[in-house]
């Protein structure tokens, strides 16, 4: 009988043979942590270790709220900074040109790696199965027991296999899959569970789409969520595997399944994800003329650079009627952009461009919605409250359908955009 | 271990942000004022009157959507004595265990209970006891009684490591 994804790389990482439903306790690769990097130290400092286990296993990010927009967070991140010196850390992204939304650093800069155990003080750091990495996203107290240890529990996940075939139509994209996947199995169709991404349409997408599509296990209440280590990943690490630990580890084909889906990527069509639940699907037929105040490209789910070709793409030689605001996953996705001339784009438009970071996404700053506003984005959630307002309304969709929706300042199709 | 509340019922896929708002995870740092902000975007009756002892009973896939640990800490320092839930997602489940706030799993319980109605959980007798009767659920594994009896994670390594 063959093995899951989940039970190679728990298995490795335990150093014996486990099988989903087994308890394991494994030292994870790498452990990320935001802006709640502070509050995570001082828990730290309850349990009365002095040092963290290995500091060169820690990444602290700063993203949800940077550059400070208030005193609270401006002291929440000398805590973290002071933390990281005080441990001498080495990887430390503060404010600054290295920096972006902590998912993109880790998987740009080569933390994420095939078959190692990660863990993020985030519940989207399932991105980083896109490069084949068993990543997962705890709480802070955890956290702070992992640093202290070098040890985390884990039950193995039982697998949910998705067969993805055929090709997108014009207009559609991996944010519309996704959100289609989630509306059909709802937001606990795949609780607990390891998420595996197979068949040819995903060997054939970039590493970005597949970004999008791990980011979001999450939305459906997986534990993890990956695509094979094949050899686009093995290209893209290349240089820049900040461990030499990873091994391309991969599900056997007569692994068992809890579960087996398929989707064909022809059957596709754009849609957005209704307030306030993920699973809220809706093609955009439904919902199309309905005004809109606010669209938002940006966040860890959508603002790599092809995300952001497809927006300029789409928003070239048009104004957007709509206050929209981009914000590029990392500066290095901004200097890109900037080569290419995809700023201009967004700028002659009338977009807004804002400095790398999470911004208004959780309801920060840049970006919070006033009561009765509705604001279509390319994020990850769409909760009441989430953007900062409770009386507001949040719909999720693909790059192209909310450049096509700040064109047209109502829901759009992007497939009708001239 | 016995607790006996008043219940709070709430439907299907509650989630973090509506039991303790994004706006406020690097606002508000102290446990105290994380309690008073709790289930303010889903239910402001409750964060104005629960009391110490309380249960929330919520249906499936109670908690999901961020990390948050402020979604159960906010619970916790409130006083509430355990969450009932058809079921919960991974991450909150681990971060209800981890800081030692009683968690059930019983939707036959759930299906049952009022909103309002006083209902007592005995875990040394693995049931929950309502009007309507009865409910068993499952023994936590140790490793998990542990974690709870040792008041949360936290504690519970220090325990371990021997420190005090």
């Amino acid at each position: 009988m063959g093995k899951t994804f989940a039970e190679k790389a728990l298995g490795k990482a335990a150093g014996y043979e486990v099988r989903a439903n087994d308890v394991v306790t494994v030292e994870p690769h790498f452990c990320m942590s935001h802006d709640n990097a502070a509050p995570i130290a001082k828990t730290f400092k309850k349990i009365g270790v002095k040092n963290v286990w290995k500091p060169e296993r820690l990444v602290f990010i700063m993203d949800h709220a940077i550059p400070a927009p208030s005193d609270e967070h401006a002291v929440n991140h000398k805590e973290a900074r002071e933390f990281a010196k005080e441990q001498g850390m080495t990887h430390f992204y503060d404010v600054s040109s290295q920096g972006g939304v902590c998912h993109q650093i880790m998987c740009q800069e080569g933390f994420a790696l095939p078959g190692i155990i990660m863990i993020g003080s985030d519940s989207h750091t399932c991105m980083y199965g896109a490069l084949g990495a068993f990543s997962t996203g705890i709480g802070r107290s955890e956290m702070a027991a992992a640093w202290a240890t070098g040890k985390i529990w884990f039950k193995v996940p039982e697998s949910l296999k998705i067969t993805v075939t055929g090709q997108f139509k014009k207009g559609v994209s991996a944010k519309d899959l996704i959100l289609k996947i989630i509306g059909d199995i709802k937001a606990d169709g795949a609780d607990y569970m390891s998420v595996e991404f197979h068949g040819p349409a995903i060997e054939a997408m970039s590493l970005a789409e597949r970004m999008t599509l791990c980011n979001m296990g999450i939305e459906m209440g997986a534990k993890n969520a990956v695509c094979p280590p094949d050899a686009k990943v093995l290209e893209f690490i290349k240089d820049k595997a900040k461990s030499d630990e990873w091994e391309a580890l991969w599900a056997d084909d007569d692994a068992v399944y809890a579960q087996e889906l398929s989707y064909d990527l022809g059957d596709l069509v754009p849609c957005v994800a209704k307030p306030h639940a993920v699973d809220n699907y809706a093609p955009i037929d439904e919902v199309k003329g309905q005004p809109i105040h606010q669209a938002f490209l940006g966040s860890c789910t959508n603002a790599r650079i092809e995300d952001l070709r497809e927006a300029a793409a789409v928003l070239k030689g048009h104004k957007v009627a709509v206050r929209t605001i981009v914000i590029p996953a990392s500066w290095s996705v901004y200097r890109q952009a900037m080569k290419e001339g995809l700023l201009d784009t967004f700028l002659d438009a009338g977009c807004v461009l804002c400095n790398p970071g999470c911004g208004p996404c959780m309801g920060n700053h840049e970006g919070i919605l006033a009561p009765g506003e509705v604001c279509i984005s390319t994020a990850n959630r769409n909760f009441k409250g989430r953007m900062g307002n409770k009386d507001s309304f949040i719909y999720l969709a693909s790059p192209v359908t909310v450049a096509a929706s700040a064109i047209a300042g109502v829901f759009a199709d992007p497939r009708e955009v001239r | 271990m016995k607790i006996t509340g008043k219940v709070w019922k709430y439907g299907d896929d509650v989630n973090t942000d509506v039991i303790f708002p994004g706006k406020y995870t690097y606002t508000i740092k102290e446990r105290s004022e994380m309690a008073k902000v709790a289930l303010e975007d889903l239910d402001p009756e409750f964060t104005k009157n629960a009391a110490p002892g309380d249960i929330i009973v919520g249906g499936k896939n109670w908690g999901c959507g961020s990390s948050r640990e402020q979604a159960v800490s906010c619970l916790k320092e409130r006083g509430l004595g355990a969450i009932i839930a058809k079921g919960f997602a991974r991450i909150y489940y681990r971060n209800c265990l981890n800081e030692g706030l009683p968690i059930i799993v019983s939707p036959e319980a759930v299906d049952a209970i009022e909103a309002g109605e006083d209902v007592t959980v005995d875990f040394d007798r693995g049931k929950i006891v309502t009007k309507k009767g009865e409910f068993a659920f499952p023994p936590y594994p140790d490793f998990v009684r542990g974690l709870i009896e040792d008041g949360g994670l936290i504690p519970h390594v220090k325990k371990s490591l021997g420190l005090k």
